[in-house]
């Protein structure tokens, strides 16, 4: 009888298929995910239960950190050929006396963070690159009542894009007394509706304090 | 990792064995490392949008023609909730009548069994009606799509009349984070009615009487 040969090679197993899958996959991730804008300054939201997601544009969103900074961002629009943020920009220029070049604008409009710049720095803002320059320029939008400016913003913001909403994304730290001052410069300016941009926090309601009648 | 696989092609006792060499890699290491990305990128992509929850506030009267007398509310229904400093909860019912003698404050706080339990009481009806109807939608009894479910909701929230009216207020001490709470406490309770008012200076009294703060002096001019 003839002498079964058993193989004395390993199995080997071709993985060109499911580089092939993965590739697609990650390339898909890639170009699908929406990096969420690094704020300037530390937030962390309070939580809630609510379930909506935030809206993808037509959004103007109020940022304050705990030491009672303001910021302020706001996206271009539907459709990005509006150029919403240039626009604002523009008119909020003209009414400090500010000219801003259109190489200015354009570097503004692709800005993605939210802006916590004097409207006097903002030029000096635009043309650095240097990130730590610009992390010192970002002392907070002014609101006290000498020197509005985020009460422009808001003004501007509406009159360029009426759709607007207002959300407001607040460390939950922040003491109430900054709150209130931000809601009535908005509700000064006719916003008496906001989103308040929280986490998710699952609250299950004991059903025993329901029973206990 | 990248194997060189011989194949020997010889014929008996022919000529020299000609060596065909077929390189190939393996892949695994890489399949590893997509994997590891895939997974990051499904992640972040899937838990980075923040949520919302929605307020309306109550308009401004800015003109003095405008202004119009405050609209009237059942006393015995009326819940004021103030929000005190260091996550303390401060409440009282109805209205205060007598500037020199006001309704004590009760103090709780924003744990399950603080002021939850004392909305869940008073707003036992309605909210039993949404979780009734709630349960309805998920065990099928009554079919109806997502969207009309809210509707429906806010509908039961719009007939009640027995839910209490609750008026939130904020001492200088809260912070944002006890704002949402609170206002996250009535969407889980689903309190039909409430909004959010200035604290008059009775009630600021009241809270520093009551927690023993030391009024602030007025700064001298």
């Amino acid at each position: 009888m003839p002498k079964i040969k058993l193989p004395t090679k390993q199995p080997f197993i071709d993985m060109t298929p499911m580089v092939d899958l993965f590739s697609l996959l990650l390339v898909f991730f890639i170009l699908t995910a929406t990096f969420r804008a690094q704020e300037p300054a530390p937030v962390d939201t309070p939580f809630s239960i609510s379930e909506k997601p935030t809206p993808d544009f037509n959004n103007m969103i109020i940022v304050f950190s705990n030491d009672k900074r303001v910021f302020f961002n706001v996206d271009n629009g539907p459709d990005t050929l509006l150029k919403f943020r240039p626009k604002i920009l523009a008119e909020i220029g003209k009414q400090y006396n500010i000219e801003f070049t259109e190489a200015e604008l354009r570097k503004f409009e692709k800005l993605n963070t939210s802006i916590g710049v004097p409207i006097e720095k903002m030029k000096e803002f635009l043309n650095t690159d240097d990130a730590s320059v610009r992390d010192a320029l970002q002392t907070g939008i002014p609101y006290d009542s000498v020197n509005n400016q985020l009460s422009a913003w808001v003004l501007y913001t509406r009159q360029i894009n009426p759709n607007v909403v207002a959300s407001l994304k607040g460390d939950a730290k922040t003491d109430f007394p900054t709150v209130r001052r931000i809601l009535d410069i908005l509700q000064d300016k006719n916003v008496n509706r906001f989103n308040l941009v929280t986490n998710l926090k699952a609250v299950k309601v004991e059903e025993e304090n329901i029973q206990q009648q | 990792m990248a194997e060189i696989v011989s194949q020997e092609h010889g014929k008996k006792g022919g000529k020299k064995t000609l060596k065909k060499r077929l390189v190939r890699i393996d892949m695994t290491p890489m399949v590893d490392l997509m994997c590891l990305l895939i997974t990051f990128f499904m992640l972040t992509t899937a838990f980075s949008k923040p949520k919302i929850m929605e307020i309306i506030l109550p308009e401004k009267i800015k003109k003095e023609k405008e202004k119009q007398e405050a609209p009237k509310i059942a006393k015995s229904r009326t819940l004021n909730i103030i929000l005190g400093p260091e996550n303390k909860v401060l409440w009282y019912t109805g209205a205060v009548d007598d500037p020199k003698n006001p309704p004590p404050l009760q103090v709780t706080d924003f744990s399950p069994t603080g002021i939850r339990a004392l909305l869940l009481e008073r707003n036992r009806a309605l909210f039993k009606k949404i979780d009734q109807f709630n349960n309805d939608v998920i065990s099928g009894k009554i079919v109806m799509p997502r969207d009309s479910v809210e509707a429906a909701i806010s509908r039961l929230k719009k007939e009640d009349d027995t839910g209490p009216i609750v008026l939130i207020k904020a001492y200088k001490g809260a912070n944002y984070g006890n704002f949402v709470d609170i206002l996250d406490e009535m969407s889980i309770i689903g309190i039909a009615r409430y909004t959010f008012v200035d604290i008059s200076w009775i009630e600021e009294q009241m809270v520093e009487k009551t927690l023993g703060i030391a009024p602030e002096q007025p700064a001298k001019k």
